[in-house]
């Protein structure tokens, strides 16, 4: 098991009192395993990616344990995870595509970010030409400027660096979101491709695009509102979802070949709680079809067949 | 309606503008009245440049923009005014369009003082709720909320009914629904064909393909600020010619099928200032030829135009 966590809690302090982004989550990544991690925006995909690696203020860690390859993680302490980051554990944060910074080269960027965790760039850039041969982009990069580079690349040169030390486990947080699709196709490939090859164990991809999760995925994590809905194998999850919003979501997907003139497709009606005071039980209850009285008690994440687990009191 | 004319934008940035970068290249294309045109094109394509020229946010390097024949660069004072009454935009990041520290139908106020200062009050009331009813909302539910109090996508819908309160001709819609979930994303995508229904005229903005055909009538491919192929959004995407456009449409994730695997080749960026066609370093299909010229625009079939050499 690479990474174990266990009711996980995380608020952010706002002037209003706590937003409640991350509840009780628990679940486990394999070694090995490419989890996807979806849902609509703002429920808390990066909260989690950010709060097992980068926690700091407004965020705010309530309870719960993070176990990287048998070793808890002291992920409440910003510092001590100085030692985990980036060597154990790295992530790219929603954005990093666009927060390079434009006036460095690439090379001597990523001679900083190196040095700054006590190794030599020197030993280093061999293999770092070898990664950036295998993920298709030539040695000049390095000598050029963020600008120069078209998002795809960006996004390659922004992978190889944050597996250069063969972490145990990626967090790639919406890496393709701002891509065309033959380069999301490139980027996802790529990740697997780097799994294959042990640069890194298990990778989480968080993106809101389920069918990309589709084509590369081993399993799909779905959250809703801070809780996680469902986790389980990516065909089951695709093909026989049982929580009441993954059928949703899933249903609400354009695909290539539909056209509103012909299938006008629908979306969720209502929108989801305010986190600053969500309503007790499942999250989703004011806008589930199946919704009964059980639903005002939090339904528990159980594992209804071996690795599929659904949060849902119609399920059990 | 709204007519691009081999429009060009090229930045300067560095030291004292020194260096050039040509963010939009002899771009030509038009919206025609009630049409949803896509826009469609990986990050820095270009895209929102050409959003933004139409829009009069940045100046047009070279080329003309035309709307109903009027060069769109010539406006001033009170001409100016009148286009804006016709022609708006809807950028990306609904929370970003607001401040948080007012109300969020306060969009609508700017709206009135800018516009309309002569219409009654309640006149102008029922006007702001006639119109969040048509983008489906609930005026009683929407209005007098703080932004963190709305969603996102009726953060994205308010923006889009403050377009409407104008009564527009043509509306830039840049992104608007990357930000969206996928059910919220259809109710947007809805509304703008409902809208388009009723006569407005659309340059829809994405680089997600699935969107653009749910949409539009017409497409338009852009790779590094060029455009590789455009026409009628059938044609364009059910007989791609361009092997650019070829393999976006085989790199679309379906849910009913895997991606097949890619030949990879080595990019090493600026390709803006080649000779040839700025594809070349990607292309599966090119030759040295593709490297001395760039390809013309070419009219293949009826409303189906591809820039390249070997099509
Ligand atoms: N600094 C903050 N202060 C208060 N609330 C916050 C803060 N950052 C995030 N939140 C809230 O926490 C919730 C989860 O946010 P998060 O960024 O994890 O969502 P997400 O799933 O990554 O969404 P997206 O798909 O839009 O990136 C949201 O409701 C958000 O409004
Ligand atoms: N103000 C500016 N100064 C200099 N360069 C700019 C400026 N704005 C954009 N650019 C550059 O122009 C090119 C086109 O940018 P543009 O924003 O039009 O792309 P886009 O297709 O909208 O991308 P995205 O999908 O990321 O929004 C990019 O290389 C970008 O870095
Ligand atoms: S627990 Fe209840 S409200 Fe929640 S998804 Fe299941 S049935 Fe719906
Ligand atoms: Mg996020
Ligand atoms: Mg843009």
């Amino acid at each position: 098991m690479t990474l174990q966590v266990e009711n996980l809690t995380l608020y952010y302090q706002t002037l209003r009192g706590d937003a409640r982004a991350l509840e009780d989550a628990t679940f486990k990544m394999a070694d090995g395993e490419i989890m996807g991690v979806a849902g609509e925006s703002g429920c808390g995909k990066t909260t989690l990616g950010h709060g097992i690696v980068l926690l700091k203020p407004p965020m705010k860690f309530v309870r719960g344990r993070v176990v990287l390859d048998g070793e808890e993680l002291p992920i409440w302490d910003m510092e001590r995870m100085r030692e985990y980051r980036f060597r154990k554990i790295s992530i790219i944060p929603q954005y990093a595509m666009n927060a390079l910074n434009p006036i460095r080269k690439i090379g001597t960027m990523i001679g900083e970010v190196v040095r700054s965790r006590g190794i030599d760039y020197g030993a280093i850039l061999p293999e770092l030409k070898r990664r950036l041969d295998l993920v298709g982009l030539s040695h000049d990069v390095l000598k050029m400027y963020p600008i120069e580079l078209s998002g795809g690349m960006k996004q390659r040169v922004v992978l190889v660096l944050s597996t250069l030390l063969n972490p145990s486990v990626l967090i790639a947080d919406e890496i393709t979101s701002a891509l065309d699709v033959s380069t999301q196709k490139a980027v996802m490939e790529m990740l697997v491709e780097f799994r294959d090859r042990g640069f890194v164990k298990s990778i989480m991809v968080i993106t809101h695009d389920i069918s990309i999760l589709y084509q590369v995925a081993d399993s799909i994590m779905v959250m809703y509102a801070g809780q996680l809905s469902e986790k389980g194998p990516t065909e089951v999850i695709i093909h026989r979802p049982r929580h009441p919003y993954t059928k949703m979501l899933i249903g609400s997907l354009p695909k290539v070949g539909v056209r509103y003139a012909e299938t006008r497709l629908s979306g969720i009606p209502g929108s989801p709680p305010v986190l600053l005071d969500p309503p007790p039980g499942c999250r989703f209850q004011d806008r589930c079809p199946v919704a009964f009285e059980k639903c005002r008690d939090v339904p528990p994440f159980l594992e209804i067949e071996p690795g599929h687990f659904v949060a849902c009191w119609r399920e059990y | 309606m709204m007519r691009l004319d081999r429009v060009s934008k090229i930045y300067r940035v560095g030291a004292f503008g020194a260096r050039k970068l040509p963010a939009v290249c002899d771009v030509s294309f038009d919206v025609r009245g009630g049409e949803v045109v896509s826009l469609i094109g990986e990050s820095g394509s270009g895209k929102s440049t050409i959003g933004k020229m139409i829009l009069r946010l940045i100046s047009i390097t070279s080329g003309k923009i035309w709307f109903n024949d009027m060069d769109i660069s010539t406006l001033k004072g009170n001409a100016l005014k009148e286009y804006y009454r016709r022609v708006q935009g809807v950028f990306q990041d609904p929370f970003g369009s607001y401040n948080p520290i007012f109300k969020a139908d306060r969009i609508f106020q700017i709206v009135r003082r800018e516009f309309y200062p002569h219409i009654p009050q309640a006149d102008w009331d029922e006007k702001v709720e006639r119109t969040l009813t048509s983008v489906g909302l609930n005026p009683q539910q929407v209005l007098n909320k703080f932004p963190h109090q709305l969603s996102g996508g009726q953060l994205q819908r308010f923006l889009i009914a403050r377009a409407l309160l104008l009564d527009i001709e043509f509306l830039v819609a840049d992104e608007i629904i990357s930000m969206l979930d996928a059910s919220t994303r259809i109710d947007v995508l809805n509304l703008l064909a409902d809208l388009k229904a009723r006569g407005l005229s659309i340059l829809f903005i994405t680089h997600d393909l699935s969107l653009g055909y749910y949409i539009s009538e017409r497409a338009v491919i852009l790779y590094c600020g060029r455009i590789m192929e455009m026409g009628r959004t059938e044609s364009v995407f059910s007989n791609p010619i361009h092997p650019y456009t070829q393999l976006l449409m085989d790199s679309v994730p379906r849910l009913d099928q895997k991606w097949a695997k890619t030949v990879r080749s080595v990019e090493d960026g600026d390709k803006a200032h080649l000779a040839g066609c700025v594809y070349y370093p990607r292309c599966s299909k090119g030759t040295p030829e593709c490297t001395k010229a760039i390809p013309p625009l070419v009219e293949v079939a009826p409303d189906h135009w591809v820039a390249c050499h070997r099509w």
